[in-house]
């Protein structure tokens, strides 16, 4: 295979963000368009149907689904009690009552005179949409939802758990080779999200959790400790749900890995930033990156973002990171890009790049590096 | 979609697999001898940021091609047709699961029997099936409706009720999905396609119920009577949706289809028909196995007794995967069952961390001889798990007009598993890039071997370099020019297995009196006692008689200690005698089992032999 792709991570200094903030179900907007907003502001909410719940009146009452409407108290859209008759038979002039009472507090969905089910629903419950970065309401789709608009340092991470999240930006790591050390985290980031170098270990995550800081970022974490974190072990990489009381997001992979330079230098020009965080992953159909999003404070849209650098076909020269082992983590610069293929130790026959480290070169499959850009 | 052209025309065509993780081209030519396959390319599959529109991939495969071939396919973004000389093809076409393939919701009044004939047909379409739901299915309505609501399926199959039988069971279902109403996958700007395939009386209610707020369409009962089973209307639907409905939702799909000169099949539904074909062509028991990055498919056809056509059976291992899943193995096997493969000690820590990155990273090759063995444990475990799945769904109907007699099919829950027979299998047929592309054929002879354990005589092949989903889409054009690639350059016979059925206490003990005639006369004659492996030469051509004597308690299908006298074909693997036990014996101390594993490896020249340590680094130490 001739091609590689990193999994197209953004990273960007400064650029314009636009997050579409959707309800579940058709509700109410609460902002117009032109207004700032404030990441935990409500933008939307709107009432979930409740839950749900059959009662067979027909068996209970020993009729037939065709008469069921001649024998209900309640119709479509009435209020119930729980407890509440909802149907009733009467037998021998009215002496004998057969009555069937509502399990819950609610309302009548339907009353089928097919099935002679009748369908109870609970009350709604609501639901609010938060704006989740500072910024300006772009668009308002009445009903549905809006689109908030912002200048922000945007950083897509490769991996990470936890709901969404924002405060105060505080690198803790001296260098991004440098792991979160959790004596580092101190009482006063109560609410912050912390940023490490190479990892985040359970022990520093636990440590922010213990302070109260929001979210956690770094170049890696250890799968041990993501698993201790969750309390089970991750097999489809869909995350965002977890409750785990902190978010959690990681820049390049699995294990100790020094954050990517120049992400690592972004981070900290925006040291002590408002930001946002937002952990959901999805590596599967319709792919989902977590997100850090830092909108430069009092931020005019208008303003011109800076062009973002795209990374095109790897050339001589080009710095590199290797993604897999034997040199997991290792950067370096393409030395040659041999034409033909070659047969590396697992006898695999593969197009390669030969790469140059600190004074030594190697052989790496092309598909086990990947471009990187230097701080 | 342009028209498709006439078969005898086609030349040169080029076709796609746009997989979850890669796309896959290859370019067909009629040559002298016929159709062959000339060259391949691939490309990392594209429905991601950033590019976000699968056509990039697959412009990305063709152009490696034309790199190898010097035939010019493309102009810029657009593929030349038809073939002139050296440039341009004469169609193209394509398979797809990227996105995720098709991810679907079946319903049906009674679990054991329409529930169970929708699943078929769905699974047969080339779905992935996220939820049976049935009346009877012991969950309470309002749990149904909340797992309606937030599966967010792609199509949903409504199925319950023979023609004039009762329609209250499939109307209470339908009044579920109603009151859930749930949106699609892809998109929520269109509605969500429910296929009502269930008794005909009940059709008017149906309307009334979904009308209005799903894309509802109607096919005949795929279950008009007991006895019988009618998929096919439900199957064609539910491909035409795909097209129209999910597939139009996925990244640069649009694209895609208006580029194919036929429409775009579904991997599975393609790779199924191939299996199909290979076994009616054969007269074989034959189980095909397309092991993937975030699927694997399993494809089963059994000859029944009784029945005029061999049974065929899919599923679908939706979560397991060499790439986007392959942590999910890990996960649902255990790591303790995964590294029972591996014949060296290795730290759990940083193989955790390695999974989980080939998850995050899906298109990274194993560069090191340790990394390519703990891939291909993953596989093995993939493979025994996404068979185990196959068997317990594996259960019954033919496809179409099956007659079966009601007590048959009461019974059938009860029967359940015993479709896929392994001492009456007798091929398997492997695909998918672990199989295919394994750097030694008999590393995919050999988990397939530990993974599916088959008994008795089995001839086992894999595809080559992958193409058989191809070819499956080829043969809705070409027959021919499809049945003559697989024969010349995609079905890669391995050789034949012979693995007595049957289990020792210890290694050593007495299990399998052998005589092979091999070609040219020489005759290999011995005992191999239990536990053991051993490779005979025997090549793609070439055929031996052997006379197997199984000692007592072991049976290679002609019953426990009975003689066995038959004719095995060879392949780039040979002929594999397998004593190690069914179910296969393995040492439960780490020691032992490493020398167990080592001794097996080496008897099938599975892996290079380890490098041997140079002295200058010793004297460094």
């Amino acid at each position: 295979m001739g091609h590689a792709y990193t999994p197209g991570l953004r990273v960007a200094r400064r650029t314009r963000v636009r997050k579409r903030r959707t309800l579940p179900l058709p509700g109410t907007v609460r902002v117009e368009v032109g207004e700032r907003v404030r990441a935990d502001q409500v933008v939307a909410e709107t009432h979930l149907p409740g839950d749900v719940h059959s009662v067979n009146v027909v068996n209970r009452l020993g009729i037939t689904p065709s008469e069921i409407r001649e024998y209900m108290l309640k119709q479509e859209g009435d209020p119930v009690r729980k407890g509440e008759p909802i149907a009733r038979a009467k037998a021998f002039f009215g002496l004998l009552k057969t009555e069937v009472p509502s399990p819950i507090d609610g309302s009548v969905e339907t009353i089928s005179t097919v099935t002679g089910q009748v369908l109870l629903r609970t009350p709604p419950k609501p639901v609010q949409v938060r704006a989740f970065i500072d910024g300006t309401v772009l668009e308002v789709e009445p009903g549905e939802g809006v689109v908030v608009e912002t200048v922000a340092t945007f950083i897509q991470g490769i991996f990470g758990v936890g709901r969404e999240c924002w405060g105060r930006l505080a690198v803790l790591a001296p260098g991004p080779e440098a792991p979160l050390e959790p004596g580092a985290i101190r009482p006063e980031h109560r609410g912050a999200l912390v940023v490490g170098g190479s990892l985040a270990s359970y022990e520093a995550i636990a440590r922010a959790r213990e302070v109260g800081a929001a979210g956690v970022i770094a170049g890696g974490i250890h799968d041990e400790d993501l698993r201790r974190l969750l309390g089970y072990d991750l097999g489809v990489a869909i995350t965002g749900e977890e409750e785990i009381g902190i978010t959690v997001v990681v820049t390049e992979g699995f294990g100790e890995i020094a954050m990517a330079e120049r992400t690592f230098r972004l981070l900290q020009e925006r040291q002590g930033a408002q930001g946002s965080l937002s952990g959901a992953t999805q590596i599967r159909a319709g792919v989902i990156r977590p997100e850090i999003i830092l909108p430069y404070a009092g931020g005019d849209p208008a303003a011109e973002p800076e062009e973002e650098a795209v990374l095109g076909e790897m050339g001589i020269g080009d710095p590199v990171r290797c993604i897999r082992r034997p040199y997991f983590g290792r950067i370096g610069r393409v030395k040659s890009l041999p034409v033909e293929l070659v047969q590396v130790e697992s006898e695999t026959r593969v197009r390669v790049v030969e790469v140059e480290f600190d004074g030594e070169s190697a052989i790496v499959p092309r598909a086990n590096v990947e471009r990187i850009e230097l701080g | 979609m342009s028209g498709v052209p006439n078969p005898d025309e086609l030349r040169v065509i080029v076709a796609t697999d746009c997989g979850s993780t890669t796309t896959k081209a290859i370019l067909i030519e009629r040559t002298e001898e016929g159709y062959r396959q000339t060259w391949r390319g691939e490309a990392p599959t594209t429905v991601e940021a950033p590019f976000e529109d699968v056509t990039r991939g697959v412009l990305n495969a063709i152009a490696e091609i034309e790199e190898l071939s010097g035939r010019q396919i493309l102009d810029g973004e657009r593929i030349i047709t038809p073939a002139r000389g050296e440039r341009g093809v004469d169609i193209y076409i394509s398979t797809s699961s990227a996105g995720g393939g098709l991810q679907m919701l079946v319903a049906g009044a009674v679990k054991t029997m329409t529930a169970e004939s929708a699943q078929r047909a769905a699974l047969g379409a080339g779905a992935i099936v996220m939820d049976v739901l049935a009346a009877n299915d012991g969950r309470l309505p309002h749990e149904k409706i909340e797992r309606i609501r937030n599966l967010r399926p792609d199509m949903i199959l409504l199925s319950g009720g023979t023609d004039g039988g009762t329609v209250s069971h499939v109307v209470e279902l339908a009044e579920y999905i109603a009151a859930a109403n749930p949106r699609p996958r892809l998109g929520g700007g269109y509605r969500l396609p429910v296929i009502y395939a269930g008794n005909k009386d009940a059709r008017e209610q149906i309307r009334q119920l979904l009308g209005e707020r799903m894309a509802l369409c109607i096919v005949d009962n795929l279950r008009p009577t007991l006895e019988r089973e009618n998929l096919w209307p439900s199957r064609q639907k539910i491909q035409e949706l795909f097209l129209e409905h999910v597939m139009a939702q996925a990244p640069g799909y649009k694209k895609l289809m208006a580029m194919t000169g036929a429409p775009i099949m579904p991997t599975p539904a393609a790779m199924g028909e191939m299996i199909r074909t290979i076994a009616a062509q054969l007269g074989l028991n034959v189980l095909g196995v397309d092991i993937g990055g975030a699927t694997t498919d399993v494809f089963s056809s059994f000859r029944v007794e009784g029945a005029p056509e061999p049974v065929f059976n899919r599923t679908v291992s939706a979560n397991l995967g060499m790439s986007y899943s392959i942590s999910n193995v890990m996960a649902r096997a255990g790591i303790d069952r995964v590294l029972r493969w591996v014949p060296f000690a290795t730290d759990e820590a940083e193989l955790r961390d390695a999974i989980k990155n080939k998850m995050i990273r899906p298109t990274t090759i194993p560069q090191q001889l340790e990394d390519l063995q703990i891939e291909q444990a993953l596989a093995r475990e993939a493979l025994r798990g996404s068979l185990e799945e196959h068997r317990s769904l594996a259960v019954g109907l033919k496809g179409v007009q099956t007659e079966r007699t009601i007590s048959d099919a009461l019974s059938q829950e009860a029967s359940g598993a015993s479709l896929v027979d392994m001492m009456r299998l007798e091929l398997i047929v492997g695909s998918g890039g672990v199989l295919s592309h394994a750097p030694r054929r008999v590393q995919a002879f050999l988990m397939m071997l530990d993974a599916f354990e088959p008994e008795g005589i089995t001839r086992l092949a894999v595809d080559s370099i992958f193409m058989m989903p191809h070819l499956g889409v080829l043969a809705t054009i070409h027959p021919r020019a499809s049945a003559e690639v697989f024969e010349r350059d995609c079905m890669i016979p391995l050789g034949t297995a012979i693995a007595p059925r049957g289990t020792a206490r210890k290694e050593g003990v007495r299990c399998l009196g052998y005589r092979i005639e091999l070609p040219g006369g020489r005759v290999e004659q011995g005992e191999q006692p239990f536990g053991e492996l051993r490779r005979l030469p025997l090549g793609r051509d070439e055929q031996a008689t052997v006379e197997l004597e199984p000692a007592r308690g072991f049976d290679v299908g002609a019953g426990p200690g009975k003689t066995l006298r038959a004719t095995v074909s060879g392949g780039e693997v040979g002929l594999v005698i397998d004593t190690r036990g069914r179910p296969l014996f393995m040492h439960e101390d780490r020691q032992r089992r490493f020398a167990q594993l080592r001794r097996w490896y080496e008897a099938m020249e599975l892996y290079p032999a380890p490098k041997p340590i140079e002295v200058s680094a010793m004297a460094e130490r």
